[in-house]
């Protein structure tokens, strides 16, 4: 790689970091990070798919509170720069996208280490803050909280420019030494990583009322002419009618007041 | 107090823009405090001119806060209002902010994550994800783009409606709005949900059920094809072929019949919706969700060595 590409990998990588804890542009989805790895490296395509198939497998990870999820920062800025070295070195577009997304789980294992550690390392930053906020002093405040965004940043940026030092040579023997039973079964296993993340949604929305419509979801997408968008379409219906379904036995029932609204409907057609 | 101080429209944008680096010094003591106080810093400025009252300000604004970065901005608002009205003299202490912060920040966390992490995301991400997979560019620039736009609209037009509404907006929010958002994300939520599960996690069991050899005319016979050719060429036997295909006539001798195959019949991706309640479970039990993906690769590997998967 040549040093430019570097620089603008470690920019992306700077992003992706700060995102990874500010939660707002969304630079660290593997949706976006993927891909803008894949722009600066010459591998837009490839990098395009590795950013979809692992978003797929990400959708549910999500920071709640002190909460910690798989690291999608990491993942996707890493698992990206492996497979453009691997590109670089000859291999095959398909082989390199799934060898990376295999790599991307235990990376995302590794950079929640550490965001712990860069959020303990906040603290006396925040400390810094109190002092700086006791003197009235509002350009400390300022720039200590740029520390804290870059720190962020650095975290992701600085294994990734490692990363790019790795020679093609290590990268694409280390590939060529997989068995195919181990990738084939690793690609089986990542087909199946997504339901964790949905099941992380899952528990978090789950009560009696709402498990009708997960099962509702579940059986219409079989149906392969509906598209994403359709089936939100659908989703967002069945929660307007619900709603105002619900709103209405609401008030209905006071004035009704027979409490059997099938009742009420058959007394109504006499 | 001859002149009313009020923040313009210009201040509220900076302090809009600044909130969106919220989490920045997020950390285990305090969280959201250091982000919350940089936010904030453009109003102070410009409320309190006297060195004391700046003082005591960005102090107050140093307490424990945290969130959702995005439902923040209502709690912006509010406070907003609220410093406005302290700083033209009325009544108004650090407990009233305080408690304004506080009481606001917890019922509006619970909208926000279901809202936003698991309801708008999921569904732009498998929608951006879907089309990246076939690798258009379309997919990440629709997710990028419309994340953000919605994002930054929801995050300013919260902000403007605490800073008008003031503490009244407590009412409004306990008055069964966020409720009703809240339950209406998670219905719209769990359909999605159900969707991509049956979309995107795969799972196939190889093993074959039953393989049955069929009767002579139930399949298309290589032989007879060969006989088509040389008795009038390469061309009508490719047309017999795909004519005998068109009329559901099998490939082999024999009709394979994978597991596969029999679940599908049920009920496409049972296994998988199998797998993601089993998930469910897990996590309930408190098994780590690396423990989990990890379990995976695991059971993908053996699963596939002994010909299952």
């Amino acid at each position: 790689m040549s040093v430019f590409t570097i620089i603008l990998i470690v920019i992306v990588a700077f992003l992706a970091g700060m995102e990874g804890i500010l939660d707002e542009f969304e630079f660290h989805q593997p949706l976006v990070a993927c891909t803008l790895i894949g722009l600066v490296s010459g591998h837009l395509e490839a990098g395009i798919i590795l950013g979809g198939t692992l978003q797929m497998m990400a959708l549910g990870w999500a920071n709640i509170g002190a909460a910690v999820a798989p690291d999608a920062a990491l993942a996707s800025t890493a698992s990206a720069i492996l497979m453009v070295i691997a590109l670089n070195g000859g291999t095959e577009q398909s082989e390199a996208i799934s060898t990376a997304i295999a790599v991307a789980v235990p990376l995302s294992v590794a950079g929640l280490f550490l965001t712990m550690i860069v959020r303990t390392l906040a603290i006396p930053i925040v400390h810094g803050m109190d002092a700086a906020a006791a003197k009235g002093n509002f350009g400390t405040i300022d720039a200590l909280q740029i520390v804290a965004i870059c720190m962020q940043g650095v975290r992701i940026a600085i294994p990734a420019a490692a990363l790019c030092f790795i020679p093609q040579e290590a990268v694409t023997a280390a590939l060529n030494a997989m068995p195919a039973w181990l990738t084939d079964g690793m690609s089986i296993g990542g087909g199946m990583v997504a339901a964790v993340g949905y099941a992380m949604v899952i528990n978090m929305m789950a009560t009696r009322e709402v498990w009708p419509f997960f099962v509702l979801g579940f059986v219409l997408a079989a149906i392969s002419e509906l598209t994403l968008i359709a089936l939100g379409a659908i989703g967002i219906c069945l929660a307007l009618i619900y709603l105002g379904l619900k709103e209405l036995a609401k008030s209905g029932a006071g004035a009704a007041g027979s409490g059997d609204p099938l009742g009420d409907i058959l007394d109504d057609y006499e | 107090m001859a002149d009313k101080i009020t923040l313009t429209k210009q201040d509220r944008i900076k302090v809009w823009w600044r909130h969106q680096f919220l989490q920045g010094s997020w950390n285990y003591e305090r969280m959201q405090n250091g982000g919350w106080c940089y936010s904030i810093i453009p109003a102070i400025k410009k409320l309190y001119t006297n060195k004391d009252d700046q003082i005591a300000a960005l102090k107050r604004h140093m307490e424990f806060y945290n969130t959702h970065p995005y439902v923040s901005s209502p709690v912006m608002g509010v406070t907003l209002a609220l410093e406005e009205d302290r700083a033209n003299g009325a009544p108004i202490d650090d407990a009233a902010i305080q408690g304004v912060k506080v009481g606001m920040m917890g019922p509006l966390a619970g909208v926000g994550d279901p809202v936003f992490w698991y309801t708008v995301r999921p569904l732009l991400g498998a929608l951006g994800a879907s089309l990246a997979m076939g690798g258009s560019i379309v997919g990440p620039i629709i997710f990028f783009v419309a994340w953000n736009v919605i994002r930054m609209v929801f995050e300013w037009y919260t902000q403007e409606f605490g800073y008008k509404l003031g503490t009244s907006i407590t009412n409004d929010l306990s008055g069964g709005l966020l409720g009703k958002i809240t339950e209406g994300a998670s219905i719209l939520g769990m359909f999605v949900i159900g969707s991509l599960v049956e979309r995107w996690v795969s799972i196939t069991f190889a093993p074959v059920v039953s393989s049955v050899p069929l009767d002579t005319g139930a399949y298309i016979d290589p032989a007879a094809l060969d006989a088509v050719a040389q008795e009038s060429g390469v061309g009508s036997a490719i047309l017999q072929a795909l004519s005998d295909q068109a009329s559901g006539l099998a490939l082999s001798a024999t009709k394979v019949t994978t597991l596969q195959q029999n679940l599908d019949s049920l009920i496409p991706g049972l296994a998988a919706v199998g797998v993601t309640l089993l998930c469910c479970w897990l996590l309930k039990k408190k098994v780590s969700p690396i423990v989990i993906i990890i379990g995976m690769f695991v059971v993908g590997i053996v699963g596939h060595l002994i010909g299952l998967l």
